[in-house]
């Protein structure tokens, strides 16, 4: 298949259907919720105004702050989590990296446990 | 199905790759010292500046190395191994030995975090120099960015330091933003990220030029990207609040590596991948050129914090080597070339200045704090604070006369060879209004130094308290490095014969 008339390449032709998927979905999304809001009943109360939070009185702020404790954590988490990404399709493909990828993979896991090691060393793994 | 045979690992070149391993393995062997106790004072330096020692060295052998070799990629073209890249490398261990040796003195911490980001800071300064593929680039430039985003806000005491961390890593992930769009984008319309097969892909198109706008959307997101990091003027209103609120040192640290890492790999983006476009993009960077010429110089001769001058300063001097770059962008003339060489001399010039400069106010700064004790939380960098100083210590106000006038681009020092390299190349491709507006800002910039000199050398000390020498206070270390600063300064300013035999190979691009 050649470039199209109006110049636009095979490649970039492929991208339209990604719009016209976007597209269909706002608008079905929109009129869903358009038809939606003529059919219904509209009865505000303060029940039905509050936070929905899985049924139970909502206590406190949305703004309240959180322990500094859950974000070292989660940045170990992201740590580990980020490894699996890499490890996982290099497991699947180990023979065809060889002794090459083995070695890189060392490396790599090398690093990141130094990384844990200082963490574990700073006391960041404990609760305090 | 027979996948097995199709990977070709690629092949390392440890020698070529031996900069940043020694880099790493500082960093590395750093990192291992939280297994021991607190190491005596100053090792962690030691450590830091001996590892980059190494690198630099490595670099300059390889940099020889290149006078009879030809520029190659490494690792199946994600880095390039020209003369390019290398001085920038050179440049950038020497910034990291300099604040290495800087930052043993500053009492802000004795604590291997911070050489170790120093280190990690300069991994990626030096992947982002060499980088020859977008995506190896933006690696380089998270390293070096996220390590300098902690390395500001590292004076816990403060929080003016506070501030600048989290000022300079919410508009540093804004700018990683707008860079990776245009990545994405670039890559959408040539099909590929290394940055010579875009060169050579856009090169290689027949008469009707691909989709233009997607290409030229990208082309300028990255302009928007990198303007951010090298504090180019629209994008600049981080760099006076960031420099002046972080710890002197890193600040010194963030002028000379983060202008050299992001000035190097944009003129090599823009050189290589685009060099077909140049008739899109230069009018752009000749727009940036002249804003931040301009508007560095003037605001920065109204401040009244030598930090925040310097940080001005350090933006008109981001504009001149916007003039090597739109020289370099008129691919026709005969002497773009000198463009690209001309922007690389001025950057790696500059970086040694930088470092000097923020040196030597860290100096006055301690002093003044030491002297004006906990009396109110004035700023310990102000104009004031150097009223007097060569009264007490002309050797060390000598010293900080001779980098400023540097900067200023007096001749007989490296300042000048910097300056008149850019202008000659500006004057040379015929961007006459360019090469004038840089002088006339050169001119501009010249009273801001000016006005420093005055003060330590003919105002006299607001209180008869500041009068003591602060001689005694200089530490080995520190006296090292802005002597060597200094040095530097006014050999390469007097004897550029080197600098001028190199700059030819300087533009030859690995592709």
């Amino acid at each position: 298949m050649s470039v199209g008339e109006s110049g636009v390449s095979e490649f970039l032709r492929s991208y339209l259907t990604v719009g016209w998927f976007g597209i269909a979905a706002v608008v079905l999304a929109g009129l869903l919720l358009w038809v939606a809001s003529l059919v219904r009943p509209s009865r505000p109360g303060h029940e039905k105004l509050l936070t929905y939070e899985s049924g139970v009185d909502p206590v406190g702020e949305g703004w309240s702050q959180s322990q500094v404790r859950y974000y070292i954590f989660a940045l170990l988490f992201v740590v580990f989590d980020v490894e699996a990404v890499f490890i996982f399709p290099w497991a699947t493909q180990l023979e065809r990296y060889g002794t090459f990828g083995l070695v890189e993979m060392g490396v790599f896991v090398f690093v990141l446990l130094l990384g844990l090691v200082y963490a574990w060393r700073k006391g960041v793994l404990r609760w305090v | 199905m027979d996948i097995a045979g199709d990977f070709l690992p690629p092949t390392i070149e440890w020698f070529a790759l031996s900069p940043y391993i020694a880099l790493v393995a500082g960093a590395l062997i750093l990192l291992l010292g939280s297994l021991t106790p607190q190491w005596p004072r100053g090792w962690y330096g030691l450590v830091s500046a001996t590892s980059a020692g190494v690198a630099g060295v490595l670099s300059v052998l390889q940099f020889a190395n290149l006078a009879d070799e030809l520029p190659r990629t490494l690792v199946k073209g994600a880095l390039a191994h020209d003369r390019f890249g290398l001085l920038a490398l050179i440049a950038i261990c020497v910034a990291v030995v300099f604040t290495s040796m800087t930052t043993v003195d500053a009492d802000t911490s004795d604590s291997l975090e911070h050489f170790a980001l120093l280190l990690t800071a300069a991994l990626g300064a030096a992947i982002m120099v060499t980088a020859n593929d977008l995506v190896v680039s933006f690696l380089g430039i998270e390293t070096l960015s996220l390590s300098l985003y902690v390395l500001a806000a590292s004076d816990r005491r403060r929080s003016a330091s506070q501030e600048a961390g989290l000022k300079y890593f919410i508009l540093g992930g804004f700018a990683s933003a707008f860079l990776l769009y245009g990545i994405a984008l670039v890559y959408g319309t040539t099909g590929q990220t290394s940055i010579s097969g875009i060169g050579s892909t856009l090169a290689g198109e027949v008469s009707v030029p691909r989709n233009d706008a997607m290409l030229l959307a990208g082309v300028a997101l990255l302009l928007v990207g990198f303007g951010f990091k090298v504090s180019l003027v629209p994008f600049h209103s981080w760099t006076p609040d960031v420099y002046h609120g972080a710890p002197t040192h890193v600040t010194g640290f963030m002028a000379s590596l983060g202008k050299v890492a992001a000035i190097v790999a944009l003129v090599r983006l823009f050189v290589v991948a685009f060099p077909t476009r140049a008739d899109d993009w230069r009018p752009a960077v000749f727009a940036l050129a002249v804003l931040t010429l301009l508007v560095g110089s003037v605001l920065a001769i109204v401040q009244r914090d030598v930090k925040r001058m310097l940080a001005y300063s350090s933006i008109s001097h981001a504009g001149f080597m916007m003039v090597g770059l739109e020289a370099a962008g008129r691919i026709g003339s005969s002497s773009a070339s000198d463009g690209v060489s001309s922007a690389l001399v001025y950057v790696v010039l500059y970086s040694v200045l930088a470092v000097g400069s923020f040196a030597a106010v860290s100096v006055v700064s301690q002093h003044a704090s030491d002297v004006t004790s906990t009396s109110e939380g004035q700023s310990t960098t102000s104009l004031d604070a150097f009223n007097g100083v060569a009264k007490t210590n002309p050797v060390f106000a000598l010293g900080f006369t001779v980098l400023l006038l540097a900067q200023a681009g007096v001749p007989l020092t490296s300042g000048f060879v910097a300056k008149f390299g850019v202008i000659r190349a500006a004057v040379s491709t015929e961007s006459y209004v360019l090469a004038v507006l840089a002088m006339v800002s050169a001119v501009i910039a010249a009273y801001l130094y000016l006005r420093i000199m005055v003060s330590m050398w003919l105002s006299v000390p607001a209180s008869g308290e500041a009068t003591s020498a602060l001689a005694p206070k200089l530490s080995l270390p520190l006296r090292v490095t802005l002597v060597s600063a200094v040095a530097i300064t006014l050999v390469l300013g007097v004897l550029p014969t080197w600098l001028l035999d190199v700059s030819d190979s300087l533009a030859l691009f690995a592709r």
